[in-house]
């Protein structure tokens, strides 16, 4: 049950995107069609899921047992940014097709502030082994759900009426500002 | 050298507005829409960025002569994380309260694709005086910004700036303000403004 829980508040109620602001630049920039958002979605879950257990790893068996929590920064940056070096790497020998539909998107991933603060909220919230695992998936999960949301709004919103100022970003940030208000109704389901 | 003047004065005023890290090119949105509740967070988030960011461009802008270029983006996160380290640490050691109220964001400025953009367009290919210009620039462009928003969002929000009270007993506070909705919403009017102030200069 617990478990459960750590997934529905990491995946809607405090939702990484609308109430952290974790991962705006690929929330802002890939979400101008479903289709890409599906793609950008799916490999943020997966390298998601993947960095949160190789992090908690490097904590703590590496880094807490030795007293070196002051190095968790640039260890946890270092980890991600091989990793999904890595998972580029492996997706391209293994699976042809799943690399021409996240190709593209793994890269940036990177930068994606999202997958490091995955990490830090493990370590913060003291989250254990598989509580990380979970952790993870719930964000990956929250992160695609408002990212296919948003271009599925923004699709519509081609054809709208925009006022002149307000077109590209400053329109995005307000619907962004209405999905924030929106996914607030599920603030009432659990509290962390 | 009149005329070198000129550009390095240029080289610092860009960041304030035509090259505004948050207005213009939309980097560093992450903490801008997180900590700017308060103006004080707003604040403190800016300087620290600064911080970052100048140390960074004056170590990467000592060092582009010699990081090989097939590495540069790794190496560019490393000395980036190690002075986030330093200005996490200095936080917590001297402003418990405001390290308290940053969170997981204040190392989460590694990930600022701001300070890595810099270092990519900027510090990588210029010399150090120049680079130290840069980063004053657009560091104070980003903090600017960071002030302007978590002063709207405080006022509107508990009806205070920088903790005083500035609207009385009649004020209703519009809760939202402060809460992540508030955010998205402020920075989008900031844009729209930015665009028609942009706007009006060019037909002007």
């Amino acid at each position: 049950m617990n478990l459960f829980l750590i997934f529905i508040s990491a995946a809607v109620v405090n939702n990484f995107v609308l109430s952290y602001f974790l991962g705006i630049c690929p929330f802002v920039g890939v979400s101008r069609k479903v289709s890409s958002a599906v793609s950008m979605g799916l490999a943020v879950i997966f390298v998601m899921a993947i960095s949160s257990v190789f992090t908690w790893l490097i904590y703590h068996l590496i880094l807490v047992p030795f007293n070196m929590e002051i190095l968790e920064y640039v260890s946890f940056i270092l980890v991600i940014a091989s990793l999904v070096q890595l998972v580029e790497m492996f997706i391209r020998k293994v699976s042809k097709p799943l690399y021409d539909t996240l190709g593209i998107y793994l890269p940036l991933i990177t930068t994606n502030c999202a997958i490091l603060g995955l990490a830090l909220f493990s370590v913060l919230r003291e989250y254990n082994f598989i509580e990380s695992l979970v952790f993870g998936l719930g964000a990956g999960a929250g992160f695609t759900l408002a990212l296919v949301i948003m271009a599925g709004i923004r699709e519509e919103l081609d054809m709208a009426p925009v006022p002149k100022y307000f077109q590209g970003a400053a329109i995005t940030m307000i619907v962004a500002g209405a999905l924030a208000l929106a996914f607030m109704g599920f603030a009432g389901l659990i509290s962390i | 050298m009149a005329k070198k003047q000129i550009s390095i004065w240029q080289e610092i005023v860009k960041g304030l507005w035509r090259e505004n890290p948050v207005l213009a090119t939309l980097l560093g949105l992450c903490p801008t829409l997180a900590v700017t509740n308060t103006a004080v967070n707003g604040l403190a988030m800016g300087l620290a960025t600064s911080f970052v960011l100048l140390s960074s461009s004056l170590f990467i802008s000592s060092l582009r002569n010699f990081i090989p270029h097939q590495v540069r983006i790794a190496s560019y996160i490393v000395i980036i994380a190690t002075f986030v380290t330093v200005a996490d640490r200095f936080l917590a050691g001297f402003f418990p309260a405001i390290s308290q109220s940053l969170g997981p964001y204040v190392p989460l400025i590694v990930v600022n694709c701001l300070i890595l953009g810099r270092q990519e367009a900027f510090s990588s290919k210029n010399k150090i005086s120049r680079s130290l210009l840069d980063g004053i620039g657009m560091g104070l462009g980003f903090s600017l910004v960071l002030i302007a928003l978590g002063m709207v969002r405080e006022l509107l929000g508990s009806g205070s700036i920088f903790g005083i009270t500035l609207l009385g007993e009649w004020f209703e506070p519009w809760m939202v303000m402060i809460l992540p909705p508030g955010a998205f919403l402020t920075l989008g009017f900031f844009i729209a403004i930015a665009n028609w102030i942009n706007d009006r200069r060019a037909t002007a």
